[in-house]
């Protein structure tokens, strides 16, 4: 038995039929890891003795027929996503020594069920960015090609799964951040609606836009996972109080009679024409399983990109203001006075897309362009939200590209902000209205680099999503 | 529109200190985005209400309880400078 090659719901099975106990598993994927990682780079920090105590106490669990679904499982975590006792750098020589005081909600829900977790997974710096390229301490490369980006900004996330290092691994999504290094590393990824997991310890980028969620093997495993970290948070006030279910229950029921929408905007100018005929086969084989698909527009969606960029930009400016070298983090050796202790520590702290993104947000939140900018990206956002709305009236769900294009290769965007951010045109209106959407593999190029589709639910539809993605998966 | 940015000032507002090379090229890659950014006047939202956050929340509210324990020294542990139980930093009047 390959024990790296078993997917979640194997492995589990495994784990409770006691045909496999959690050390062993463990052992697996870091004998795994030591032999690929040192090319692929997906982990920024292995925990090796955490997960092994973990494992044997998952053992103990497992031997007394209890646990769950995630008991003894192996998985890594996004670094900006606090594990007390663990660095949480967000691959920033900011917090490149932070130490977090307390778990993340998701990392005490892990924790809870008795999951391994075996590191934590490499990431463009803040979360800011869509190759991993910008982590301060290391590239990863794709899997599928080591001369290409994974994607990002969870960019280690997805190389870890796709690479067999992890069962599966939790990443964020503020702009694309799940859906896109999934798509680019073949794999699935899940963002799901804004409020159904909390962001408690999750290092903010843009709050009003960020969610965690699994990236993982198959849609089954996705929801399994999404099964464990959704649920109501009384310490994030943007969390949602409602009864989440079982993500799974109406998986298998298939998708006959549902409808699909594919927005125009999704196809237009930018794509790459093998992208484009992936994901039009991809709705002619929901057709053949009995989808309605018709086309829709939704007008305000070529605004939804540079409405992102504000949007976010602003919020990360504020956000970021936080890290000032007074109560933890990094400080700065020289300085006379205050001032000169803050922007000495964030001259030297952060990294260049970061500055980047902060000195936008500072000019748009500025006198004189806050109502241009600012307040003009937050109409727009209500537009997009009422173009969706409108699809939703009469889809079950969305079918588009997550990106332009497959991976490219690394370097070739680092040059362009702007052509790096037109990367994320597909992916940023599911984050501006709060949307779900999975991103999952749905064909190749011809030099064999996986093609993903984005489907995109109504608020509160994960079911949907998975319904369909599974069907996909399962044809 | 075409705007010309104050990189000092907005730098400035930011709290970075930039050199002179990176100025040059922050001017410069801030020009390209905002450009960008500039096709949001293309739409017309006169009338439109903003939507700063997703979720209809409105103040969410507790009573007044402590759940935690302190932790003086937990939360100090990743403080640069400190001293008596306290952070320090350098003297901010005089």
């Amino acid at each position: 038995m390959n024990i790296t090659e078993l997917s979640l719901a194997e492995l589990s099975e495994k784990l409770h039929g006691k045909e496999l106990s959690s050390v062993e598993a463990t052992k697996a994927y870091f004998e795994k890891i030591n032999a690929v990682d040192g090319e692929i780079g997906a982990y920024i920090r292995l925990t090796e003795s955490v997960a092994l105590q973990q494992a044997e106490n998952a053992d103990k669990i497992l031997a007394e027929g209890k646990g769950t679904a995630l008991t003894g499982v192996p998985y890594g975590i996004k670094d900006n996503i606090c594990t007390k006792g663990s660095i949480t750098s967000c691959a920033s020589k900011m917090l490149e020594n932070f130490n977090p005081p307390y778990d993340a909600f998701v990392t005490t829900k892990m924790n809870a069920e008795n999951a391994v977790m075996l590191g934590k997974m490499n990431m463009d710096e803040f979360a800011m960015g869509s190759t991993t390229e910008n982590s301060a301490f290391k590239v990863t490369k794709n899997p599928y090609d080591i001369t290409r980006v994974p994607g990002g900004s969870s960019g280690g996330s997805a190389a870890a799964v796709a690479a067999k290092e992890a069962v599966f691994t939790l990443g964020s999504d503020t702009g694309g951040s799940i859906r896109q290094p999934a798509a680019f590393c073949g794999v699935v990824g899940l963002k799901p609606t804004y409020g159904t997991v909390s962001r408690n310890g999750l290092v903010a980028f843009a709050s009003s836009l960020d969610q965690i969620g699994p990236v993982a093997r198959n849609v089954e495993d996705a929801a399994v996972v999404l099964n464990s970290i959704a649920g109501h948070d009384s310490l994030d006030s943007t969390s949602v109080n409602r009864i989440y279910g079982d993500f799974t229950a109406e998986m298998k029921n298939g998708v006959k009679g549902m409808k699909a929408a594919l927005p125009k905007e999704y196809f237009g100018e930018g794509i790459n024409p093998e992208v484009r005929a992936a994901v039009i086969n991809a709705a002619n084989e929901f057709e053949k399983m009995g989808v309605e698909i018709q086309e829709v527009s939704i007008p305000a969606m070529e605004y939804a990109l540079p409405a992102y960029y504000v949007i976010s930009s602003c919020e990360a400016s504020s956000n970021l203001a936080r890290f000032d070298g007074v109560r933890y983090g990094y400080r700065a050796e020289n300085y006379a006075d205050m001032d000169e202790l803050y922007k000495k520590t964030r001259s030297e702290g952060f990294g260049k897309e970061v500055k980047r993104r902060i000195m936008l947000g500072s000019f748009a939140l500025s006198a004189g362009y806050y109502d241009a900018y600012y307040k003009k990206a937050l109409q727009v956002r209500t537009l997009i939200i009422n173009g969706f709305n409108s699809i939703f009236e009469n889809n079950d769900f969305i079918i588009s590209p997550v990106a332009p294009t497959v991976a490219y290769k690394i370097g070739e965007k680092t040059a362009s902000p702007v052509e790096m951010y037109l990367g994320d045109i597909y992916t940023v209106p599911v984050n501006i209205a709060g949307l779900p959407a999975i991103s999952m593999p749905c064909g190749a190029d011809k030099d064999g680099m996986p093609i993903g589709m984005q489907l995109i639910g109504k608020a509160f539809s994960e079911s949907t999503l998975i319904r369909a993605g599974w069907a996909f998966e399962n044809r | 529109m075409s705007i010309e940015i104050d990189v000092n000032n907005v730098a400035n507002l930011a709290k970075l200190s930039l050199t002179d090379e990176e100025k040059a090229v922050m001017k410069s890659e801030l020009g390209a985005i905002i450009g960008f950014a500039d096709k949001l006047a293309e739409i017309d939202t006169s009338g439109v209400d903003i939507t700063a956050h997703i979720v209809p929340i409105t103040n969410v509210l507790r009573a007044d309880e402590v759940t935690n324990q302190p932790d003086r020294d937990g939360l100090l542990a990743n403080a640069p400078t400190k001293a008596d139980g306290y952070m320090t930093v350098p003297r901010t009047f005089e």
